[in-house]
């Protein structure tokens, strides 16, 4: 919302002083300040200017020359890139010399050969609207005997103070200059009110003239109705043009600019039909029917439903979408004489459901659906626009039309002072809450301890809340006012104790070893493309979203490899061949139904870590260091050549405490061409809830001996389908408590070993707590070790 | 010395017969002066010794088991005892004299020989291959733990909830019913499941706070990281997929001058003591009071970080806690956002792109 310090001031004429303190003060009640801006100022120089003549450049056709009479009489040469300019209009000249308000100097400059003595300007290089398309002209809003007199006063332009405010949803008030004067004034403690409008009424009343019956007191809580005769649909008086252009709003002509004038001083949106397109003046508030159609006044045929608010003409047609859009059939336009004005009070919620259907968001229904003014504010708006119109020439007819419906309930409410108070964490009395909600419009009784709060009719926000929420709604206002910059600030002290829980701590433990791992971690996001999850073999059933901003972020990941090999796939783009990558994110598995019967994805927490032009063995390496730094129980990889997107020989299960738990391995060939990686990418993906909440972290300590140990190495020729991981079992049991360390050192093929098997060698150490132990010991171990593998893996001491 | 002398052929006579030639000279034909000309030749042998191994050659000949010192030593038996005293003494300390100046000699010779091998083992500390990556911690990561262990500081733990979420954790629990102007200013991104915009991505953290006042009994002070997510299309300072933190605390007589105070102090834990925070006024359906938090800049500017308010009594209703009995507070702000600020990256793409050119600059 956009207000003018002169508008304000016709409100309230003691708001004056510094722009900049009047901003912080608009800022501190709640109506940020987005921008601020002296407008009429800057523009010396520019003068009101007349097209005498326009003709093509010889050698640019994005360019024409046009001739100017900048006040002399005499022809001006400048050279223009827009078209829009016919001979004889009068338009905003910039004189040589002129700094124009973003800083640039006009000078005299040649293009393409031919001299330009100044610039043609238009409505956004001035500052007087949004519109860069073409030069502004104001042939019709300015007088020509003005040509060569500044723009300023020719257009009667006054220095004023124009605040861009942030309105939040729960103000509809501040939805107009006079709302937010009101909220000024207070704070400053000046005074405020509304100027008397002076209206003459003539001609057959209103009340013979045209019939409205609601049929739905649910949709309208009050319409009220005024007729209008004499009306000229012409230009509008200039200074309200410079107001609305100041606003934000283009004049388009004398009824509608009208309309759009009272709307954004009073906050009260409004709708004028055209009367003599309504037989008999007789206009039904009813809801649309299903399957109903109107055409709006943007000649969209609009497809309805029932609920959504309507008004019909005698013959039951639709002729407005209540409160959103009026309808063709009746709108104003230049044969206009009559009009019948509309000033109602429609259910926000309903108005909310059809803006949002159709996607017809307007002034007027932002208004609505924020819950305007149902009382004497709808009086005040007919007659200001009465006013405005008859100032035009419009004679008004004496009466008005005046329906009601269901409208909130007033009446007054109590809030306890304390609770205010304990909500503010204030200490105020009483007299000073009720002084500070009484000059913002409320009604205000101090009854003992609490208050008795009669809620203006302009705060629906705080009028549909009840009780608890009546109170905190209250407890802003007085906040507000009070300002919340003066409120003591406290640190409350809980009772318990800070802390992270297991598996947060565990988490942070995961990424610290894979750090220490030399992995680097990456966040891509959670979307895939169609066809990603495919791509990796597995299924497309994913969840989708329904409104993606891209195609190619549509799909919820069900596996963190799509992404990671996309991220893999950048950098050797870039020059990095071999990151080493982890990622800890959330996969979305099939729905599962939650307590309250929703459905809603099983989500997962996965961790990944593909490491480019590694092979499985590396991936491997990292189950074992993340198996010992959260004491994993019983990890076993398993060897499976049916791993979705993995390499069907050298990928298997991560198996913990006999659950599947994962996949580590190397990504399969076809998978990495397909996202254009190159080289192989050793990959390991777990999922961390699974195995977070599992059983692990249990370690007991074991007393370190003070006695010798003995170690040995031992070499094992074993067939290539026995797996190292059994050799080593049959080893460690073998072993027994004596054996305290085991580890594979080394593992050959060729020469000296049979083709199909290899050589594991293992290093072993002995040692026993309690003593030294004996050669005869360690050797019937080995025997017995030896015999174990020989019996079990078929493997032949080397 | 109760030795006796050897009748085995030393082999080293063989390389040295000088030595062999004085061998059967015995102390009573050698007079002082005799002595003293072997104390000169074998000091100046000494000196003129350049390593050790050339010191320890003339050690063993002059002071050695088989030297010439020693041997003169075996003859004193053969001398009258107040001869052999006189003479014993002499070549006692012809011996230290000897012995001195040689373990002289060898403490010059060991330090120049200590000298030159610390000379030869001169290394270029510059000529190091790059070591290997050290592994980094995402950007939003690092920020996220210290924003938790701030919170944790202050007594506050942390809750975790879904990425997807249903209308009622996301908007009506919240007071924002299906009607409310605000539902659009989320601009949410929904997914295809159920009935049309009944699940969705969150477009906040606030969902968090519903599911624990649901699941747990006041006092609550919790704070909720995670990843949110807004129809935004991707550019240099939007993203649609971003993480934000919020704060929850329900307990007795919590009003907006704690939540006030709580910001001030997490700020300055964070930011540092000297900048500065203050409310003002704002609208969240889920908060009444709400605001605005800013906090102050060195160039004396405000820079709004995030919303907070007093939580709705119909929020506290809707999760089953009494409004009479407890109140509480909630504040929120982005994590990328600080992430951003921080380190002034100009486009908050790169949080996402996962380039390690950028990942290994934190």
């Amino acid at each position: 919302m956009k207000v003018l310090l002169s508008w304000l001031q016709e409100f309230a004429p003691g708001i004056d002083g510094d722009p900049i303190e009047l901003g912080e003060t608009l800022s501190a009640l709640g109506l940020a300040v987005e921008e601020m801006t002296i407008t009429g100022q800057g523009l010396d120089g520019i003068v009101l200017a007349k097209v005498l003549d326009l003709s093509p450049h010889p050698d640019a056709d994005k360019i024409q020359v046009v001739q100017v009479d900048s006040g002399d009489g005499q022809p001006l040469q400048v050279c223009c890139g827009a078209f829009n300019m016919r001979v004889g209009d009068l338009i905003p000249f910039a004189t040589v010399g002129t700094t124009m308000p973003n800083g640039m100097e006009i000078g005299v400059r040649k293009m393409r050969g031919l001299a330009s003595n100044g610039m043609c300007c238009s409505a956004e290089e001035i500052g007087l609207g949004d519109d860069s398309n073409g030069i502004m002209l104001l042939t019709d809003s300015a007088d020509e005997s003005l040509v060569g007199q500044p723009i300023t006063t020719a257009l009667g332009m006054e220095t004023d103070v124009l605040y861009d405010l942030e309105v939040n949803a729960n103000r509809p008030d501040a939805l107009s200059v006079a709302g937010v004067a009101r909220d000024l004034a207070a704070a400053l403690g000046v005074p405020f009110s509304f100027p008397k409008a002076h209206v003459e009424r003539s001609g057959e009343p209103v009340e013979t003239t045209a019939t409205v019956t609601v049929h739905d007191p649910s949709l309208c809580g009050r319409f009220a109705a005024r007729v209008l005769r004499n009306v000229t649909v012409g230009e509008s008086p200039r200074w309200m043009q410079n107001r609305l252009i100041a606003l934000g709003m283009r004049p388009i002509n004398s009824v509608v600019d009208t309309s759009n004038y009272v709307m954004l001083e009073l906050g009260q949106p409004n709708h004028v039909f055209d009367l003599d397109t309504l037989p008999d003046g007789v206009l039904n508030v009813r809801r649309a029917r299903d399957g109903e159609t109107l055409i709006t006044l943007d000649e969209a045929e609009r497809q309805l439903i029932a609920g959504d608010g309507g008004i019909s003409n005698s013959a039951d047609e639709l002729v407005s979408l209540a409160g959103v859009m009026g309808g063709l059939s009746t709108e104003v336009t230049e044969q206009t004489a009559n009009v019948l004005l509309e000033m109602a009070w429609w259910d926000p919620p309903s108005i909310s459901r059809t803006v949002k259907r159709l996607n017809l968001p307007s002034e007027a229904s932002t208004r609505f659906r924020r819950g305007c003014d149902w009382g004497e504010n709808i009086d005040r708006a007919m007659d200001r626009f009465c006013e405005l119109m008859a100032d035009m020439g419009a004679t008004i007819a004496p009466g008005q039309i005046d329906v009601s419906g269901d409208v909130p309930d007033v009446s007054a409410q109590r809030a306890r002072v304390r609770k205010i108070n304990s909500i503010l964490g204030t200490d105020m009395t009483a007299q000073d809450m009720s002084n500070r909600l009484t000059a913002i419009g409320f009604g205000v009784t101090v009854v003992e301890d609490d208050l008795s709060i009669s809620v203006p009719t302009f705060r629906w926000d705080v009028v549909s809340s009840h009780s608890a929420e009546f109170e905190a709604n209250i407890a802003e206002e007085v906040g507000r006012m009070y300002g919340f910059e003066r409120i003591e600030k406290t640190v409350p002290k809980g009772e318990q104790a800070g802390h992270l829980s297991q598996y947060q701590q565990d988490r942070r433990l995961v990424r610290q070893v894979l750090v220490g791992s030399g992995c680097d971690e990456t966040q891509p996001m959670p979307f895939l493309a169609p066809g990603d999850l495919a791509k990796v073999g597995l299924a497309e059933d994913a969840i989708s979203l329904a409104n993606p901003l891209d195609a190619s972020e549509s799909v919820l990941r069900t596996s963190l490899l799509p992404g990671q090999l996309k991220s893999i796939a950048y950098n050797q783009s870039h020059r990095t061949p071999s990151p080493r990558f982890f990622e800890l994110g959330t996969v979305f598995l099939a729905p599962k139904e939650n307590d309250r019967g929703e459905m809603l994805p099983d989500e997962h927490e996965y961790l990944c870590v593909a490491l480019a032009g590694e092979d499985a063995t590396a991936a491997v390496a990292v189950v074992n260091v993340l198996a010992n730094a959260l004491a994993l129980p019983n990890v076993q990889v398993r060897n499976s050549a049916s791993l979705p997107g993995m390499h069907p020989t050298r990928s298997g299960e991560v198996v913990i405490a006999g659950r599947a738990r994962g996949v580590v391995g190397e990504v399969a060939p076809s998978v990495l061409r397909s996202f254009d990686v190159d080289g192989r990418v050793a990959w390991l993906q777990l999922d961390l809830t699974e195995i977070l909440n599992g059983p692990h972290g249990k370690r007991s300590y074991r007393r370190v001996s003070k006695f010798p140990s003995s170690d040995m190495d031992l070499a094992f020729v074993v067939p290539d389908d026995t797996g190292a991981d059994r050799v080593r079992n049959t080893i460690s049991k073998a072993g027994g408590d004596l054996l305290v360390d085991l580890s594979l050192v080394d593992t050959y093929r060729g020469p000296g070993v049979v083709e199909g098997s290899r050589s594991l060698a293992f290093r072993l150490r002995f040692q026993a707590n309690d003593r030294t132990l004996t050669d005869e010991e360690i050797t019937s171990t080995r025997e017995a070790i030896i015999a174990a593998v020989a019996k079990q893996n078929s493997g032949t001491l080397r | 010395m109760a030795q006796r002398p050897s009748t085995d052929l030393d082999p080293e006579y063989l390389h040295f017969p000088s030595r062999k030639r004085r061998e059967g000279r015995g102390i009573g034909q050698t007079g002082p002066m005799e002595l003293d000309a072997l104390v000169e030749r074998a000091t100046t042998e000494i000196a003129a010794a350049s390593d050790l191994d050339a010191l320890a050659e003339v050690e063993r000949t002059v002071l050695g088991k088989k030297g010439e010192l020693v041997s003169l030593k075996k003859t004193l038996g053969q001398l009258e005892p107040d001869e052999r005293k006189v003479a014993g003494q002499a070549l006692n300390e012809a011996m230290s004299k000897v012995a001195g100046v040689a373990g002289a000699r060898r403490d010059v010779l060991a330090a120049a020989a200590e000298a030159e091998q610390l000379a030869a083992e001169r290394l270029d500390l510059t000529e190091v291959m790059d070591a290997v990556n050290r592994g980094h911690l995402h950007l939003v990561t690092q920020a996220r733990d210290r924003l938790e262990d701030v919170f944790v500081g202050m007594g506050f733990t942390v809750a975790e909830g879904p990425e997807v979420e249903s209308a009622w954790y996301n908007f009506e629990a919240l007071n924002i019913p299906e009607w409310h102007p605000a539902r659009g200013s989320f601009d949410t991104i929904f997914v295809d499941l159920g009935e049309p915009e009944t699940t969705m991505l969150r477009s906040h953290t606030s969902p968090v706070q519903v599911r624990t006042m649901e699941n747990q009994e006041p006092p609550i002070y919790i704070v909720a990281p995670g990843r949110t997510f807004r129809t935004d299309t991707a550019d240099a300072t939007h993203l649609p997929a971003f993480n934000q933190i919020e704060g929850l605390v329900i307990d007795k007589g919590i009003g907006l001058g704690d939540l006030a105070g709580t910001i001030e102090s997490f700020v300055g834990a964070f930011f540092g003591h000297e900048v500065t925070t203050r409310l003002r006024p704002s609208y969240f359906p889920f908060t009444e009071p709400s605001a605005e938090f800013d906090i102050s800049t060195p160039s004396g500017d405000w820079l709004e970080l995030g919303g907070c308010g007093v939580v709705q009594p119909k929020v506290l209703e809707n999760c089953g806690i009494d409004p009479e009995v407890w109140q509480g507070f909630a504040f929120g702000f982005g994590i990328d956002r600080l992430a951003v600020m921080r380190y002034q990256l100009d486009d908050i793409r790169e949080l996402v792109n996962n380039d390690v050119r950028f990942l290994r600059q934190f």
